[in-house]
């Protein structure tokens, strides 16, 4: 076997994926050859970003072993307080400690999940299902449920702020913003915790096995902990970044957006049973999504049909390597 | 008896433990020395977890000494007692399945060193290592979740070589375990004494450590009732200690002559499982089968219940024909099966005692409008658990709350309350302590003398010999030999059995 292709190469979840995000993206030039250009990117990539960051910190969950339901919901309190707390204090506030403000209410209201999940030993779901309802309720009851379109000066601008831009020869417009260098420093930083930290291998064998990762000395409470105050960390980040992209302090915006971004996460391969998931499987699993959200009109497919689209890719995408992982056993035993 | 403990790695004395006023172990003095290997055997119950809980500091002591590496511990938990290198093989290995073999070994190591970052190729290293100190070729990268399970024992002792380990305790180490497989592992036991790593088993069959060990200690009810030389013991006397009571075990009564034949199998073939099975039970018999792992036992078992589907071949009962592939047609002709894995297919774990035999019985109670009879079934049940001896102090606690003698005997009672014709006992004793072993085969013994046909699959061969009127050997899928039970002595049967 070569060395470069792994063993397991054809039956994973990622190989799945990019395949039929290859087989679509040739649909879709076939159809419309103005697909293939960098306006079709750029576009894309921004709309992965938010849906991307909060993937990310739903992937680490179910690698724990959990699931997390509440993020949206610390996202768009988070970035709502942020926004409502900046326009109250100091207007001109600069947009990193804007961020910093979303991010640490994030931390904070994933510290109240992870309180509730590894010190009462309470089940994930219902935490989270909890707290979603119960964050909700509060932003929109004591904190505003008024959309804010006249944001902090400098949200504006960071969000003007491109690492490029241009028009292509066919005279179609395309940028690619600052936020992208969010969601890069958000992969690497979280592929280092995962792969090069004691902590991230500990998040990865509590999700294989709680019982022996409790009995070889891992600390099981303080892993989950984390791991619930780095989601709610990221869930901050991408709601303060979701708020200054569309210019708009939105309390009733991403909510209803969580089933998505665990759908693209599992199409990426990890497994809802916890200790199974990559960065890169979680990455193209949210292109995949952006592009079914985003594209679907250019291969013929009206755009209602999306969310049947996104139901199908999920039966197939898990449904498929399910069945054969099935198959194999049955073969085995 | 000083100089022994001078040097003993494991020193103990006077060891009492009372949980709210049980007392679990009575004044128990245990020693092991570096290098030596000792077998602790006893029933459920009779202490030896606890022991060894205390050894691994799980739990604290009521009264007593320890000493582990000539040190006095008056404080001990898991931490202390796992830096003083006694680490515990548990019976599922407490691995990670989803991480790599090269982790698995090097993880308890890594995370005992206290840095924050982790290394990879030095875990590579430590579990090369520690692979080499056992002679053994596993591949690095695969995922646990992938090795069969002799190799992730394998992996669970070298992690626990990687952690320094200085004594090895494990827990049911040959249960799960083929004869080679046990072999292999005698070897490397070997080896990790010749290095002075004391190790002590702890088990219910302990005749296939005997030979590598050079003490065994007899706990029963808490109370240390036998210690000496592994030379001094055989698997009668050991049971002796274990039970507190003589078990000869009487072969079968004969088959009564003229008993019409109940069961018929003729041609029964799967692909690469098993092929031209013919045979006959009668009324009142009891049929052996048995065969190394592999030989196709278990599929042809499963497949007379129905619960593989054969490619070819037909199955009758008192004459007529069963549906292959169909288990509920099977428990219509009066078959029953009792599976060798009862936690995952015989039983409902978190369900009570009681309802795990009542849910045999469900049509039969049903009543107008499809409502269940509930009361009356329940009561017929309870007299289930009562005919078969079942000791649970009560029976609408969780039948995971029983030991696995007492389990085995609550799906026996769940099949015997249908009154089947044909009962298919696949490894009836695995994982069951010897007093209740006895008992589940004079229960046998008696189902058969009231006309039952009994099917035993084993690869247990004292059992089957003092079970069965006749054996039949597999090999490779195919019956290769038939033996009347009373004819044959162990050892011929295990060579038919390995030629």
């Amino acid at each position: 076997m070569n060395k470069w292709v792994p063993q397991d190469f054809w039956t994973r979840n990622e190989t799945l994926v990019s395949g039929v995000i290859v087989l679509f993206c040739v649909a879709a030039t076939l159809s419309d050859p103005l697909f293939l250009s960098v306006t079709t990117l750029s576009d894309l990539l921004r709309a992965s970003i938010v849906i991307g960051i909060l993937a990310i910190g739903a992937m680490l969950v179910l690698v724990s072993g959990g699931i997390d339901v509440s993020f949206t919901a610390i996202a768009v309190f988070a970035m709502y307080s942020a926004t409502v707390f900046s326009l109250a204090v100091w207007p001109d506030m600069p947009w990193p400690v804007i961020f910093l403000i979303s991010t640490a209410i994030g931390a904070l209201l994933g510290a109240i999940n992870g309180v509730f999940i590894a010190f009462f030993g309470l089940p994930t779901l219902i935490v989270t299902l909890g707290t979603l309802s119960v964050f909700r309720g509060f932003l929109l009851t004591f904190i505003g449920s008024q959309r804010i379109s006249a944001l902090p000066p400098e949200m504006r601008d960071f969000s003007r702020g491109v690492i490029a831009r241009g028009t292509t020869e066919a005279g179609s417009f395309y940028s690619f913003p600052w936020a992208l260098a969010a969601l890069v420093a958000v992969i690497v930083l979280t592929w280092f915790i995962l792969h090069k930290t004691m902590l991230g291998r500990s998040i990865y064998a509590i999700g294989g096995s709680t019982e022996s990762a409790r009995r070889l000395g891992i600390n099981v409470k303080a892993t989950q902990f984390f791991v619930y105050v780095y989601v709610g960390a990221l869930a901050g980040l991408a709601g303060i970044i979701h708020g200054s992209m569309g210019r708009m302090a939105d309390p009733f915006s991403l909510v209803g957006l969580e089933l998505s971004v665990i759908a693209a996460v599992v199409l990426g391969g990890a497994r809802l049973i916890g200790g199974y998931g990559t960065l890169t499987g979680t990455l193209l699993g949210v292109a995949l999504i952006v592009i079914v959200q985003n594209s679907l009109i250019v291969v013929g497919i009206p755009t209602t049909w999306q969310s049947v689209a996104i139901g199908l890719l999920i039966l197939i995408g898990t449904g498929v390597p399910a069945y054969r992982a099935k198959r194999a056993a049955t073969r085995a035993g | 008896m000083s100089d022994v403990g001078e040097h003993a790695f494991i020193d103990l004395a006077g060891i009492t433990k009372r949980y709210a006023g049980v007392t679990a172990l009575d004044g128990v003095d245990f020693t092991v020395q570096p290098g030596e290997a000792v077998c602790l055997a006893g029933e459920n119950g009779s202490g030896k977890s606890t022991l060894i809980k205390i050894i691994s500091g799980v739990e604290k002591l009521t009264e007593g000494r320890i000493r582990i590496g000539g040190k006095d511990r008056p404080v001990l938990n898991p931490r202390i007692s796992a830096a003083a290198g006694v680490m515990v093989i548990f019976q599922d290995f407490s691995l990670f399945p989803n991480l790599s073999v090269y982790e698995n070994i090097a993880f308890a190591t890594q995370l005992s060193a206290h840095r924050r970052l982790y290394e990879r190729d030095k875990a590579r290293e430590i579990a090369r290592e520690a692979l080499d100190r056992i002679g053994v070729k596993i591949d690095l990268d695969v995922r646990v979740e992938s090795l069969p399970v002799a190799h992730k024992q394998l992996v669970a002792i070298c992690r626990a070589l990687a952690s320094q380990a200085k004594l090895i305790i494990m827990d049911e180490p040959t249960t799960a375990l083929t004869e080679k497989e046990v072999r292999r592992l005698l070897g490397i036991i070997r080896r990790l004494k010749e290095d002075g790593v004391a190790v002590i088993f702890v088990s219910h069959k302990l005749a296939e450590v005997l030979e590598v060990s050079e003490k065994v200690v007899v706990l029963r009810n808490g109370k240390k009732v036998a210690e000496g030389p592994a030379s001094e013991f055989d698997t009668q006397s050991l049971a002796y200690h274990m039970t507190g009571r003589e078990m000869p075990e009487t072969p079968p009564s004969a088959v009564p002559a003229g008993a019409k034949t109940l069961m018929r199998v003729d041609n029964l073939a799967k692909q690469g499982s098993f092929a031209d099975i013919n045979f006959e039970l009668n009324a009142g018999e009891v049929l052996g089968i048995t065969g190394l792992l592999g030989s196709g036992r278990t599929s042809l078992a499963k497949a007379l219940f129905g619960l593989v589907a054969p490619d070819r071949g037909s199955i009758q009962v008192d004459g007529r024909d069963v549906a292959t592939g169909d288990p509920i047609a099977a428990c219509y002709a009066g078959i029953g099966y009792v599976p060798e894995d009862r936690l995952t297919e015989g039983l409902f774990l978190s369900q009570s005692i009681v309802r795990n035999v009542a849910i045999g019985r469900l049509d039969k109670h049903s009543g107008s409008g499809g409502f269940l009879k509930a009361s009356a079934m329940i009561e017929e049940a309870a007299g289930w658990l009562k005919r078969l001896k079942v000791k649970a102090p009560d029976i609408d606690a969780p039948v995971q709350s029983l030991s696995g003698g007492n389990q085995q005997r609550v799906v026996l009672a769940r099949w015997l309350s249908r009154a089947p014709r044909v009962l298919i006992l696949n490894g009836p004793s695995v994982g069951v302590d010897v007093g209740s072993k006895a008992d589940i085969h004079s229960i046998i013994r008696d189902l058969s003398a009231e006309g039952i046909g009994v099917i035993v699959i084993s690869d247990d061969l004292p059992e089957l010999l003092a079970t069965s009127h006749r054996i039949l050997v597999m090999r490779d899928g195919r019956v290769t030999d038939e033996v009347a039970g009373n004819s044959v002595t162990e050892e011929e049967l295990a060579h038919r059995l390995a030629s």
